[in-house]
């Protein structure tokens, strides 16, 4: 320090210096900012959901519980359709996401072949459906044609090629995956299959659990295909089930008249923090285990192509 | 291999790379299969939007109808409607589109580690709440009557307004409750381009007398434009394609003058009223407009910055 004051600095060196300092507490301040925005929502939901609904609804709940009370979990437990649901949706996400992954990742990896006849052709046919697709009824009717509708079949496999997975698969093993392992695996009379199994599939770990966890959020998550395929309750996913509480119930509160309505209402209003949170935890607790793999070049490859 | 190859017949020496890979095909077969079922049978489907369709006919016993269900759209109130809305709320998202590379710039130039980790944690989370829970929590928050918006109003003796029932406010729910859900974890995308900077272009740059700023300037926006363009297009090919889930969630009496988007119309023609010719032709109009919308960005983008999709 004191060898730079005896030389005189240039000006300009100082100034850059300052406004760098300027530039971190900018940064700093509009991140504390975001991440308030960001947190104290759901950090409201949780305390609401172990406060007296009256405190909540009347504005007392601010930064802690009023008047702890279990009610609104105790009332989960006495609804049964959210614990059908709960089942449902854990199969279907569970299913739903081994049938996604065994079909397309080996697709992926077919595709990722420069010595694949037809390369080009097959890729068009895969990246087409991206853009252009037939609509919902057309869908609907071929779904009615195959005699899914309304099984637990149409919830997992009909619409479980995804193809932006594919092209994130396929450019992970092209990039990852070296060639000349493959030269090498031929020498040694290895096929094409065992090749796959034995040796690319071990070393695509960090696509295998990116893909894993998008595909099985998304099942977690979706309510679409059930609103429009499923009309048995016994198959509905947790996400109807929540619809009707979360929000059918809201939307009717104002016309709500009859008696039945206004207790439903009251359930509703009990336990609609409470339900959020058992929804939401298990599917958030996944993240942890793939996050290591988020910064790496997985996702770069989507659009790389 | 030690046969020349010019003197083999091509189709020969095709089916000999076919017959060598057909591990591939296997591989590649379960993937193509599904799609031949269910994306290209659909498509053959859209016939029945030039079709009276009846269930009992089928798509090809039905009789043509020709343009007659476009026309019945083109020349129904809720053709500009619908169109008006899904435009005014993607174009009202495609204004948002650089949040995420801003909010990547911010984490790249954190040099905490675990403050980054943190905050990068955070701003991924809420990507993880489903669409139900999402609009939920709107309703809840957004609530006049007791939710937590409508409190903080009371606390300054204000009346709330009611937001979730205003056709005014509806686009901006919409767009800015997006942000705070997905800005986060669309930022993953431009970190992960921004981790291939190499890092002597930096040390360079400082050496040079570079203020951080001017880093993030001359080295961070450049190196991120590749990206930015290519989800740029994806996003301006889907102008009319706003999505069903959301919009159909936080619809009600209140609003629906601004939330009948063309899918959520395309649902209730189809499904709930069963007139599935009719439903067919506004869905094909409107794959049909996105479609070409794709193809036309792409090609401008080609030529204003050499990057495209394709």
């Amino acid at each position: 320090m004191e060898v730079m004051e005896a030389t005189p600095a240039p000006a300009r060196q100082v100034n850059v210096r300052s406004s760098d300092k300027a530039m971190e507490v900018v940064l700093y301040a509009i991140a504390a900012v975001i991440l308030i925005v960001l947190i104290y929502p759901l950090y409201f939901i949780v305390i609401a959901s172990f406060s007296d609904p009256s405190g909540v609804a009347n504005g007392q709940v601010w930064f802690y519980p009023q008047g702890f009370t279990l009610d609104g979990y105790r009332e989960l437990l006495r609804h049964p359709n959210i614990w059908v649901g709960y089942r449902n949706t854990i199969l279907y996400t569970a299913v739903g996401t081994a049938i996604g992954l065994a079909v397309n990742v080996p697709a992926a990896y077919a595709l990722s072949r420069k010595d694949l006849f037809g390369r080009k052709a097959l890729s068009l046919l895969f990246i087409f459906t991206m853009f252009f697709n037939g609509g919902l009824i057309p869908t609907f009717l071929t779904i009615r044609d195959f005699h899914m509708y309304n099984t637990f079949l149409v919830m997992v496999l009909p619409f479980s090629v995804i193809v932006y997975d594919i092209i994130v698969a396929r450019t992970f093993f092209q990039t990852s995956i070296p060639g000349d392992l493959w030269e090498a695996a031929q020498i040694d009379g290895c096929g094409n299959l065992r090749y796959f199994a034995r040796v690319v599939l071990p070393l695509s770990k960090a696509v295998l659990s990116v893909l894993g966890l998008w595909i099985a959020v998304g099942y977690w998550n979706s309510y679409f295909n059930a609103l429009i395929y499923l009309k048995n309750p016994d198959l509905y996913p947790l996400q109807l089930i929540l619809r009707n509480i979360l929000i059918t119930n809201q939307m009717q509160s104002g016309m709500g008249s009859g008696e039945a309505a206004q207790i439903a209402l009251r359930l509703a209003n009990m336990m609609r923090y409470s339900v959020i949170i058992v929804s939401t935890v298990p599917i958030m607790c996944l993240y942890p285990f793939v996050q290591k793999y988020f910064n790496q070049g997985v996702m770069i490859g989507a659009v790389k192509e | 291999m030690n046969i020349n190859p010019s003197t083999v017949h091509p189709m020969r020496r095709a089916f000999r790379q076919i017959h060598r890979n057909r591990g591939l095909y296997a591989l590649l077969l379960p993937a193509a299969a599904l799609l031949l079922c269910f994306a290209y049978k659909p498509m053959y489907g859209v016939v029945i939007a030039f079709k009276d369709f009846s269930p009992a006919l089928g798509i090809t016993g039905s009789p043509w109808a020709g343009f007659k269900y476009f026309d019945k759209f083109f020349h129904s109130y809720q053709f500009s409607r619908t169109i008006k809305n899904t435009l005014i709320i993607s174009v009202y998202s495609l204004v948002t589109f650089p949040i995420p590379i801003v909010l990547a710039l911010m984490i790249n130039q954190m040099r905490t580690n675990r403050f980054k980790r943190f905050f990068q944690t955070v701003t991924y989370m809420p990507h993880f709440i489903s669409t139900v829970v999402m609009v939920g929590l709107l309703l809840i928050l957004f609530s006049p009557g007791n939710g937590l918006v409508g409190n903080l109003y009371r606390l300054f003796g204000a009346e709330a307004p009611n937001v979730m029932g205003s056709a005014g406010l509806f686009s901006s729910v919409y767009v800015w409750s997006d942000v705070w859900q997905h800005a986060g974890w669309d930022s993953i995308i431009y970190i992960a381009a921004l981790s291939t900077v190499d890092p002597s272009l930096y040390e360079a740059a400082t050496v040079d007398g570079a203020s951080r700023w001017q880093r993030i300037r001359y080295i961070d926006i450049p190196m991120l434009m590749p990206t930015a363009v290519t989800l740029l297009i994806l996003r301006v090919g889907g102008l009319l394609g706003v999505g069903f889930e959301k919009v159909y969630l936080m619809q009600n009496n209140l609003n629906i003058s601004s939330s009948e988007i063309i899918s959520t119309y395309v649902y209730k023609i189809g499904l709930l009223s069963n007139q599935y010719s009719f439903s067919a032709a506004i869905n094909l109009f409107n794959t049909v407009i996105n479609f070409f919308l794709l193809i036309l960005v792409n090609r401008i983008a080609r030529k204003v910055s050499g990057s495209s999709l394709w």
